[in-house]
């Protein structure tokens, strides 16, 4: 063994060399190992888009589907309800709809495709509670002024009948409107947009 | 070292002979998992004449129509008939107990039959059913003797008839034995046809044993190239570290 | 630099981290005559893990559940993102595993790396194969495809053999009176977590008490014996970078064969996956011919090989203790082997033809155990057994009387 005579620019070449070609290796190797973390083939299944029939729902009601696991409620609302809507604005954090919480077709006042009928994951933004339905405008222990809407029961937020998000509560954004469309006139499909083919 | 390595050849060669093939000749299937028309069309045999008791309850349909580049659509309209959904497995609604009083036995899942028998029995098997009235369903097997199952395809194939030929055994008895099987009344398909049909078939059991291999397989190109790759680099970095030693 | 120069002198005054690495590394000094049978100890380690974190990934997704196994695997195959690779990975890290260990204990034949003052790396080593046997059988039930199970039942049963006892052993160790669920669940339990455990603590100590020692070579001289004036054996390079550097470059060739056999033949021709596995387990119907995987054929085909009575012992009993005779055998190879001489290199003929002997009938016995007996093959056992143990019980004897060639004071033909 002797020092002599190495070639240090040479080895520290093929040192970086390997460790390149190396880590590369390696990189390739972890990507199969971090997707398999990935929804699987089965929980895509479970997640396709499901079918909601609110023929049956009168003015008022709201009825619930689950979607990719999560609750997605189907409301009708009256015309009073829709009036009382734009009235909120200087109260709501986001009122009008800014933020990506909604597919562009239902970036409106109503948050929907027709104003009636309101499509949404009944997840509160916050921490992940499903909030209550409180429809009557009358006055609330939580809210003295209120007009209908939503009241997470975990820590107070509070969304009005668009889902649209109070000042001063801890959920920083508006409810999540999913990708819908309409297959007919009392049928909406949840989970595909309508924009786009099968999801 | 020489030596040994020529010990254990002369004691394993006479030992790899012994090792005879017993078994019945199999023609061999020669499929092409790459022909997507070829697994169409196996599919749509399966579905037809297989699914009436065999489910494929690992093989998601819509996994099935991006492997075989067709439509959601198209499987939904040629492939499904009773209202699953494109995500479901390939079940079917026979209960597995109603099967067993039908045919003695379940009728087995048929998603990795090919893993489990091999292409070339399958191809064989299939085209090898003849008339034996003894049987429940009035067909016998000369691969897959007295096997349960009826002739699903004999409309395809025609009814094909045995070929006895009579062998004197060392005691004087004599014995009337299976020789061949030859097609007595012709199908509605010719035999070349009717070949291509199986041939098809087996195709999509083969694929549907291991929906990935294609992937497989072209990944595996990538990652020896890349190996390669490596291996110089990392060669040349052991001959310069090694030229210390002496 | 001197950010990460003062951090390791932060460590190193709260944990020996220079010092391991010294230790072990850059200044653990390997005999620089290592040849090709050098690899494989390191690349045990590669498998080994391989096989925990495929192994850690695959249970994510598997089921150990009798009714739920089956499908949870095809699951992975099928459904979970690059699933199918995983468990290729660890199927055939599975006897890649084996391999590598049975070329590992060779190249221990080979140079007489067994004798002292390394007997207890030997014993250690033979601990791991015993434990990589008992991780392998109780993995191999987890598909619980029909070899899966009817191959648990028949190594199980064995256990029925020994008298008095066996009955009820065999029993306990199901937990049933056939394999079932509650057999699946804990060899699961076994699988993934006490087997493995105690491999690592057993891959510890063999490495420690290898680096106490220090590495054999080919030649078998103890590089030890001659030191510089630093107290640097002659003939020892640093582990690292030499052996570091070349150890790559085996791992990067090992690392094609094991890819090749993941992409292209992950069956491996029905060694490392059966075809029968394919099916889910059926407690009513056994495959018309089972055999234990490929690794555990040599002494499957022992067992079967015993088809005679000896007094009142039955052949069922007699194959069992040959059977466990031939594995616990390897454990008194350093007590049996009276050559003075390490090397195969300075041996005399005897050991070289006993060897090639034992080898064949290794390998013939592993040929045999994945065939259906017949009379011939039955015979082609019997002869192979009787040359296995020949081997070591004659050893005392013929290593001995073997005549030797003198060792060279120093290691002979560099790399």
């Amino acid at each position: 063994m002797s020092g002599d005579g190495v070639d240090t620019s040479k080895r520290r070449f093929l040192i970086a060399a390997t460790t390149v070609v190396g880590g590369v290796g390696a990189v390739y190797t972890a990507v199969p190992f971090l997707a398999s973390w990935l929804p699987s083939e089965r929980a895509k299944a479970a997640g396709a888009p499901v079918e909601a029939d609110f023929s049956k729902l009168e003015l008022g009601q709201m009825m619930r589907v689950q979607w990719r696991g999560k609750p997605v409620w189907v409301l009708k609302r009256t015309e009073e309800m829709l009036q009382a809507l734009p009235t909120l604005d200087d109260r709501l954090r986001d009122p009008n709809s800014l933020e990506p919480q909604q597919p562009p077709y239902c970036q409106n006042t109503d948050r929907s495709i027709k104003p009636e009928i309101l499509v949404m994951v009944g997840i509160c933004t916050h921490l992940g509670c499903s909030p209550s339905f409180v429809p009557e405008a009358l006055p609330q222990p939580f809210d003295p002024e209120w007009k209908g809407g939503f009241h997470c029961p975990c820590h107070g937020s509070k969304f009005d009948l668009a889902g649209r998000v109070f000042k001063g509560v801890p959920a920083p954004l508006n409810m999540v409107v999913p990708p819908y469309k309409y297959i007919s006139e009392t049928q909406v499909m949840v989970g595909v947009g309508e924009d786009e083919g099968a999801a | 070292m020489k030596k040994q390595l020529l010990a254990v050849l002369l004691l394993v060669v006479p030992v790899l002979a012994l090792a005879s093939s017993e078994n019945v000749h199999l023609d061999k299937a020669n499929i092409d998992p790459t022909n997507k028309e070829s697994l169409q069309r196996g599919a749509r045999t399966f579905v037809n004449y297989c699914m009436g008791c065999h489910s494929a309850k690992y093989e998601r349909y819509n996994r099935l129509a991006r492997d075989l580049h067709i439509s959601e659509e198209q499987v939904m309209q040629n492939l499904m008939f009773s209202g699953e959904k494109i995500g479901d497995h390939m079940d079917i609604a026979m209960q597995p107990s109603d099967a067993k009083n039908w045919f003695g036995a379940p009728p087995p899942d048929l998603t990795l039959v090919a893993r489990v028998r091999g292409v070339n029995w399958l191809y064989t098997y299939l085209r090898s059913f003849y008339r034996d009235d003894s049987r429940p369903f009035g067909v016998n097997n000369q691969v897959f003797h007295n096997v349960g199952m009826p002739n699903v395809l004999w409309q395809l194939q025609g009814i094909q008839e045995p070929t006895y030929e009579t062998v004197t055994d060392e005691d004087g008895h004599e014995h009337k034995v299976l020789e061949g099987i030859e097609l007595k009344d012709a199908g509605e398909q010719s035999p070349a046809e009717f070949d291509r049909t199986v041939r098809d078939l087996v195709n999509f059991l083969a694929y549907m044993g291991e929906p990935i291999k294609q992937q497989r397989m072209a990944l595996g190109v990538k990652v020896l190239l890349f190996l390669l790759v490596f291996f110089v680099v990392a060669y040349l970095l052991k001959k310069e570290y090694w030229k210390d030693v002496h | 630099m001197g950010m990460l120069v003062s951090l390791r002198d932060w460590i190193d005054a709260r944990f020996p981290l220079t010092k391991m690495w010294e230790e072990h590394l850059s200044k653990y000094y390997a005999p620089k005559n290592f040849n090709f049978w050098y690899f494989f100890g390191s690349l045990a380690l590669l498998v080994l893990v391989i096989q925990i974190i495929t192994g850690i990934f695959l249970t994510m997704n598997y089921k150990p559940d009798a009714t739920q196994a089956f499908a949870s695997v095809e699951y992975i195959m099928r459904d979970v993102d690059w699933g199918w690779l995983i468990r290729y990975m660890h199927s055939t890290g599975a006897s890649a595993f084996f391999i590598v260990v049975y070329l590992h204990m060779f190249r221990g034949l080979l140079y007489g790396s067994y004798k002292g003052p390394r007997e207890l790396i030997w014993l250690f080593g033979m601990m791991i194969y015993l434990a990589l046997m008992a991780e392998a059988f109780f993995g191999y039930l987890l598909p619980w495809g029909q070899m899966s199970y009817w191959g648990a039942q028949v190594i199980v049963s064995l256990f029925g053999a020994i008298p008095g006892i066996g009955d009820s052993l065999s029993l306990w160790i199901r937990g049933d009176y056939v394999i079932s669920d509650v057999t699946l669940n804990r060899f699961f339990a076994l699988h993934v977590i006490a087997v493995p455990l105690v491999l690592l603590v057993l891959v510890v100590m063999h490495i420690l008490a290898l680096h106490e020692v220090g590495s054999n070579n080919p030649d078998g001289v103890e590089i030890k014996k001659n030191k510089d004036e630093n107290g640097i054996p002659k003939d020892g390079i640093p582990f690292h970078p030499y052996y570091t550097v070349k150890d790559i470059v085996g791992v990067v060739v090992f690392l094609m064969f094991f890819s090749f056999v993941i992409f292209f033949v992950p069956e491996g021709g029905g060694f490392f996956l059966e075809s029968p596995n394919f099916q889910p387990a059926d407690p009513l119907k056994t495959p018309p011919h089972i055999a234990p995987v490929w690794y555990f054929t040599p002494y499957y085909a022992m067992l079967r090989a015993i088809t005679f009575d000896i007094g009142p012992m039955s052949s069922k009993f007699l194959g069992v203790i040959v059977m466990g005779a031939a594995v616990v055998i390897l454990f008194f190879l350093p007590w049996l082997d009276r050559s003075p001489v390490k090397s195969i290199r300075y041996r005399g003929p005897i050991y070289k033809i006993m060897l090639g002997l034992f080898v064949a009938a290794f390998v013939m016995l592993g040929y045999l155990g994945t065939q259906a007996p017949t009379d011939t093959k039955t015979m082609f056992a019997q002869l192979g057994t009787a040359v296995y143990f020949a081997f070591f019980l004659l050893m005392p004897i013929y290593s001995k009387i073997d005549p030797t060639k003198p060792v060279p004071e120093r290691v002979t033909g560099g790399h």
